[in-house]
């Protein structure tokens, strides 16, 4: 087993890392932050059809909630699969 | 004396004791004198229960009776602590909760310690937790109190120690390991308890069963009003503005929420949850299940405050006080409504506005019985405020008096009171292990008596469990009036010091102990003048106008979290790096385990 593949792998592992954590926590900080409290008037212009909420105050009180509990599912999932890859990849070049 | 006592007050009685025996049967059960067993339960605790009991530590007394309430009286501006106490969670789960379980240790001071190879760090990490975790427990303790008086007509203290009692036997006995059991039990107590009124209120209002949807349905009884425009259109009538639009400003708004979820993720009583699971996997996933669980209540709970107050428009407001409905005299007896006849005409007239200064205090005639105004109503001795508004009502009514508002039997007033005093005894647990492990471990072992025997740990922090539990009473009992300020100071200070040294300590590799020690420092330093200055010092002073950049003090942990980042970075570029064989621990805790 080399050391520098070893390295390398490490440097790519915590480069994807890295990289599913921007793109979940921009969607974090959008729909909170953004839809519920940057753009929340604006959006209160649309209603859910069929309902009484407008889309604004349905992401500040109930919406965000539900992307944050899916976020973290997309999460665990993508993290054990990148996990059992990088295990899968030691193991092979030992 | 159980003579006197009605219907609702046994069933009370009878479900809370067995709640109650539960607990102490599940404490007898995990005792241990295991060392890792008291501070990380052992170690295998499967991430569903983990899940589990993470909500249950994490939903207090506050979010189980007040959150609803608050909701109900601010609109669309309550969105901050739904978002603000969820969003932190993927924070932890995504940047913490991973990262410090590889790293293994007990506790969350290990991990600031160990990282900056700095007994100073450690100590200001220390001083941090324990602040922090008093604070918050106050507020726990009166909880139980005050729950115990208003459902049984125990004195508020005998409620407090009873609640100790309780505590002590799971906590001391069995540590984390009983700790993270009884919360199981908890989370299940509280989580029926509040969802079995919140179901048969949105029946009762708009004929769908579940609550979430509920709040955007058609009211039952009108022709497809929708629920939500019917409030605005009630709440803009009566002179308040309309429910789905805030009055915050919205930076305001942006800051305080941020300094909640960021705090979230920095309060050593969740963090610490995360270091009982087998491996990194089961972190990440009992994150997912504890906000899953927690999801549940805090969605739960818009569409409950929302149901509550049309209620209590509709069936109060305008209402000549001989109609009014029964949960009102009930609840008036408890002090938690009372009405100020301002014009004398019988007839309840509900507005903004003052209907008396402070608390109600009720009259009572020469043999002690009520005194009873021309309507019936129960007599304030306190001075009338200017105004129409003739209402005084306490949130915390919006979640307490549901199960009389809908009609339901006697034994789900029992539960409801069961499940405030689960979520409160969850939360104080949590609270008072992170006390105990910080004198016992981080203090004693770790920094003052590194000699010490595993048997002489474990006897200190028996020892510190059982003076925390006292403590904590004794603020319960004798509560400093400045309980629910501090806890949002306690957000501010986790936001403003830990968040960030952690968040540094594994996504930097060169950041090193003179910089940390600087950004908590500053961190602190800054959010504690800034709360203490508006709250304390000058609280007439305490409004937009004089506010910086107009962040309140509930929001500016924020900006204290943002000093800490920039004035560490400032200071390690100036300072030596860390040693190599800290940088290899780093690189060892990004790394996934050999066996998943």
């Amino acid at each position: 087993m080399s050391d520098s593949s070893q390295s390398e792998r490490h440097r790519l592992y915590w480069r994807k890392n890295l990289t599913c954590l921007g793109i979940l926590l921009s969607i974090w900080f959008i729909v909170s932050f953004g839809f519920g409290i940057l753009f929340v008037d604006q959006l209160d212009k649309i209603r859910i059809p069929g309902t009484g909420f407008k889309l604004g105050f349905w992401f500040a009180q109930q919406g965000s909630i539900y992307v944050f509990v899916v976020l973290i599912a997309i999460y665990v999932r993508y993290m054990n699969k990148l996990d059992a890859n990088f295990r899968q990849a030691n193991s092979s070049s030992n | 004396m159980f003579l006197a006592w009605s219907a609702i007050q046994l069933w009370t009685l009878l479900i809370v004791g067995l709640s109650f025996a539960l607990y102490i049967g599940i404490a007898i059960y995990t005792r241990t004198s295991k060392r890792s067993e008291f501070y990380v339960a052992g170690g295998g605790v499967h991430p569903i229960a983990n899940g589990m009991a993470t909500a249950a530590d994490w939903m207090s007394a506050a979010s189980f009776i007040s959150m609803a309430g608050i909701i109900s009286f601010q609109g669309r501006d309550g969105s901050v602590y739904l978002m603000g106490w969820t969003g932190g969670y993927v924070l932890l789960a995504l940047l913490l909760a991973p990262y410090l379980r590889k790293f293994g240790k007990f506790t969350v001071p290990d991990f600031v310690g160990d990282r900056y190879y700095s007994r100073t760090a450690r100590l200001v990490a220390i001083a941090c937790a324990l602040f922090v975790s008093f604070t918050y427990v106050a507020g726990q303790m009166r909880g139980v109190g005050v729950v115990f008086s208003r459902f049984l007509e125990v004195d508020v203290n005998i409620g407090v120690i009873i609640g100790m009692t309780i505590v002590f036997f799971y906590a001391v006995l069995g540590g984390m390991k009983g700790i993270t059991y009884t919360q199981v039990a908890q989370y299940c107590v509280l989580i029926f308890a509040f969802m079995v009124p919140a179901i048969f209120i949105s029946i009762m209002l708009t004929n769908n069963p579940i609550p979430q949807l509920g709040m955007g349905a058609a009211l039952t009884g009108t022709d497809g009003v929708f629920l939500l425009d019917k409030l605005d259109g009630l709440s803009t009538e009566l002179g308040f503005a309309a429910y789905t639009s805030g009055t915050k400003s919205i930076q305001d708004v942006f800051f305080i929420t941020m300094a909640l979820m960021v705090g979230t993720a920095g309060l050593p009583h969740v963090i610490i949850r995360f270091y009982t699971v087998k491996k990194v996997k089961d972190a990440r996933m009992s994150a997912f299940w504890a906000l899953l669980f927690i999801a549940i209540l805090y969605t739960a709970a818009p569409a409950v405050a929302a149901f509550a107050r049309t209620n209590m428009i509709t069936t109060v407001s305008n209402k000549a006080y001989s109609e009014i409905p029964e949960w009102f005299k009930t609840w008036e007896d408890s002090g938690l409504i009372a009405w100020n006849d301002k014009n004398n005409d019988g007839i309840v007239q509900y507005t903004n506005g003052l209907a008396f200064d402070g608390k109600p205090k009720f009259t009572a005639d020469a043999s002690g019985e009520p005194s009873r105004g021309s309507h019936g109503q129960r007599v304030i001795e306190n001075a009338s405020a200017e105004g129409s508004n003739e209402l005084y009502v306490d949130r915390d009514i919006m979640v307490l008096a549901n199960p009389e508002i809908a009609n339901l039997p006697n034994w789900v007033v029992g539960l409801v009171a069961a499940g405030g005093l689960a979520a409160a005894l969850s939360t104080a647990a949590g609270l008072l292990l992170v006390i105990s492990t910080a004198v016992a471990h981080d203090l004693l072992k770790r920094t003052l008596k590194p000699d010490i025997s595993e048997k002489g740990e474990m006897l200190a922090a028996r020892f510190a469990a059982f003076g925390a539990v006292i403590i904590a009473g004794l603020l319960g009992i004798f509560p400093p009036g400045w309980v629910a300020e501090v806890v949002a100071f306690a957000f501010g200070l986790a936001a403003s010091s830990f968040f960030p040294a952690i968040i540094m300590g594994i996504f930097s590799k060169r950041m090193n102990r003179e910089g940390a020690v600087t950004g908590m420092l500053v961190g602190i330093l800054f959010t504690t003048s800034y709360i203490v200055y508006f709250k304390f010092i000058n609280p007439a002073a305490n409004n937009a106008d004089s506010w910086w950049f107009g962040i309140s003090p509930e929001g500016i942990g924020t900006l204290g979290m943002v000093f800490n980042f920039l004035s560490a970075w400032i200071v390690c570029r100036f300072t030596p790096a860390p040693p190599a064989d800290v940088q290899a621990m780093v690189e060892n805790i990004r790394v996934p385990e050999e066996t998943g």
